[in-house]
């Protein structure tokens, strides 16, 4: 452990910015990696992850600021210098060498001269020992991905950043070849910073995420921390889905108590990234999962001192372990439910009269001055 | 009608027989009169089969210095406009830069105008500046013209070539110099062949820019065309049957090459 503290070190970047002419794609920016971590940069296309990463690889230069790696300014070293490696999105495998050579070429490059042995062995970390002769385009793509790892992790860098290394997999493979990049960064221990617009990879894969818009990062914590407490909408709505009601709040105290929809809702105050005056506006937000739906007909059969929304049903799709229901109520025109099929209520159809009933603690609230369905669109974007 | 319904089949390996006959029979007539025995100075009737002429192929005055001069220019002509060419094309695929449009259309001008206008024009431009025609007048035109040829096909190469492979090769410690020997070159190498190829073929060949432009010296189309005044020595066919030998051999190993290259990488 202490030997790969000396030998690798935290990514930090310091007040690092990108404009091209008047467009700004990434806006000062201080973030830091610590070393050994999965950290992914999670954020819609044009949202300045991809142009984050090339800049920790010294494909771009930055227009401000300064990039450290293990305390060393590394800012003004070509690419070619940096004990960083890349696995580009579309691979960029070398077309006219087979794959032996395209994983030697870091080691060659840099004079070493007996590679057998570490190509060897990184073809057979990667499982690709059998296709060392052939030549790239006779690979799938999920081996030639595999192999634009190996090409980079075979140079043990002290980092290796991966720009959408899944984007162009089918989604069982995707599903496949995370679990495979988890495995190896867990056995080889080097830093990886991922860039990602698929959330789900994301909080599969990362310690860390960063979730990026418009050159910003807006929010920066463990998978789980992110999707329970988002502290902007944008976040609440790219990361799963966030049923988001406006309100006023009317008494603050331990818990907050707002009037929403012509009820009454509560949550833990320290659950509340906006200010917290009496009388103030806020975003309630509630996650599907978290709500259960009860008949109108069973309203007093649900415990007392939970958070309550009556609605009707507009719209109900069965997906196997769940169905997800679409209420349509005063506190919101479409809040979405999902309820998992354990014993499933025969009267829960579109139409049907319901009451949305959820424990406080799981409600966050929101400053209300944001765009209410910041991120809720650029999901369907990006996929 | 079977024979009718045989056509019908076989319609397009009969159209294609009869392009490639149509193609190849003027090179059969100059190999079969290589071998022939003229009687008079015209070698253009069949009179008997005769070696005389592969037996002693520089066995006619100026003939051989005529090819050995149209060779180096060729070789120089062709070194010359690949270099320029290749950075050329890059030049005008990878970087923006002003006159960017103009130039890439200014390129195309030699190609586009009319070859006699041309060699006439060079041929003014060269007297005026008072340069002695020779060698380097022609070698300077051939350069010239070939450049366009090979800029034209190694800028469809360079198009086609995705910049991020030398991204990933500077990522990969190669310094500018190893990335463009290692990763950008051999990519280019069939585009630059290409060009490289034509450059050959257009300079060896070319009579009227070369003609106007050589003064006393002679290439070899100029000794081909000076000599049909007077009579076609049976050499001439035995120079060009060579050198289309030479040039189909040339392709059918490089096509054996690369199949053996394939099936290797297949096993």
């Amino acid at each position: 452990m202490t030997q790969q503290q000396t030998a690798g070190g935290d990514v930090r970047l310091v007040g690092i910015s990108k404009t091209y002419g008047s467009f700004t794609a990434v806006q000062p920016l201080d973030l830091t990696v610590p070393q050994g971590s999965f950290f992914a940069l999670l954020g819609a296309s044009g949202c300045g992850k991809t142009t984050t990463l090339r800049m920790i690889a010294g494909l771009e230069e930055a227009t401000t600021g300064t990039v450290y790696l293990g305390g060393k300014d590394i800012t003004d070293l070509p690419p070619y210098k940096r004990p960083v490696n890349t696995v580009f999105q579309s691979y960029a495998l070398f077309p006219h060498l087979d794959i032996t050579e395209n994983v030697a070429f870091g080691l060659r490059r840099r004079g070493i001269k007996s590679v057998k042995k570490q190509v060897d062995d990184m073809l057979e970390l990667v499982q690709l020992g059998d296709f060392a002769r052939r030549k790239p385009h006779q690979l799938s793509g999920g081996q030639q991905q595999r192999v634009a790892v190996a090409r980079a992790l075979i140079n043990h860098p002290q980092v290796l950043l991966l720009d959408e290394p899944l984007g162009a997999l089918d989604l069982k493979l995707r599903r496949q070849m995370q679990l495979e990049l988890k495995r190896i960064q867990t056995e080889v221990g080097i830093t990886f910073v991922h860039v990602t617009h698929d959330q789900e990879e994301a909080m599969t894969m990362a310690d860390t995420v960063a979730v990026m818009n418009g050159g910003r990062v807006e929010q920066l914590g463990a998978p789980a921390d992110l999707y329970e407490n988002p502290r902007t909408t944008f976040v609440a709505n790219f990361l799963g889905t966030s049923n988001l009601i406006a309100g006023e709040i009317v008494s603050t105290g331990e818990d907050l108590v707002v009037a929403a929809g012509g009820g009454k809702l509560t949550l833990p105050r320290e659950r509340c990234s906006a200010p917290t005056t009496s009388g103030g506006r806020l975003l309630l937000g509630i996650r599907p999962e978290k709500i259960s739906l009860a008949h109108a007909d069973d309203a007093d059969d649900i415990a007392a001192g939970c958070n309550r929304v009556t609605g009707r049903i507009t719209d109900s799709s069965f997906i196997g372990v769940s169905t997800q229901y679409v209420v349509e109520s005063p506190a919101g025109t479409a809040l979405q439910v999902y309820e998992q099929n354990i014993e499933r209520d025969s009267r829960l159809t579109p139409g049907a009269e319901v009451v949305l009933h959820w424990n406080p603690a799981h409600t966050f609230g929101l400053d209300a001055a944001q765009d209410i369905d910041a991120g809720a669109t650029s999901v369907e974007d990006a996929e | 009608m079977p024979v009718l319904r045989w056509i019908r089949r076989n319609l397009i390996v009969i159209a294609g027989l009869l392009t490639l006959a149509y193609m190849i029979l003027p090179n059969i007539v100059v190999m079969v009169f290589s071998f022939n025995k003229p009687n008079g100075r015209f070698n253009y009737a069949w009179q008997r089969f005769s070696l005389d002429a592969w037996k002693d192929p520089c066995g006619v005055a100026d003939l051989c210095g005529s090819l050995s001069l149209s060779l180096q220019i060729a070789f120089w002509a062709t070194l010359g406009a690949t270099a320029l060419g290749t950075a050329v094309a890059f030049a005008l695929v990878r970087y923006r830069f002003r006159a960017r449009g103009a130039i890439s259309s200014l390129i195309f001008l030699p190609m586009a105008m009319p070859e006699v206008v041309m060699a006439a024009s060079l041929l003014t431009l060269f007297l005026n500046m008072g340069a002695q025609l020779g060698f380097w007048t022609v070698l300077i035109a051939h350069l010239m013209f070939c450049l366009s040829f090979v800029v034209t096909a190694v800028k469809a190469r360079v198009m086609s070539m995705d910049p991020r492979l030398e991204e990933a090769a500077r990522d990969l410690y190669a310094g500018p110099v190893q990335t463009f020997v290692r990763v950008t070159l051999p990519i280019a190498a069939p585009g630059i062949a290409a060009g490289a190829l034509l450059a050959f073929a257009l300079s060896f060949d070319d009579f009227i820019i070369t003609n106007f432009n050589a003064g006393s010296t002679v290439t070899f189309p100029m000794f081909v065309w000076g000599s049909a005044q007077r009579g076609t020595p049976v050499q001439i066919n035995v120079i060009g049957t060579a050198m289309f030998i030479i040039a189909v051999t040339m392709v059918l190993v490089g096509q054996l090459i690369a199949s053996r290259r394939k099936s290797n990488a297949r096993n």
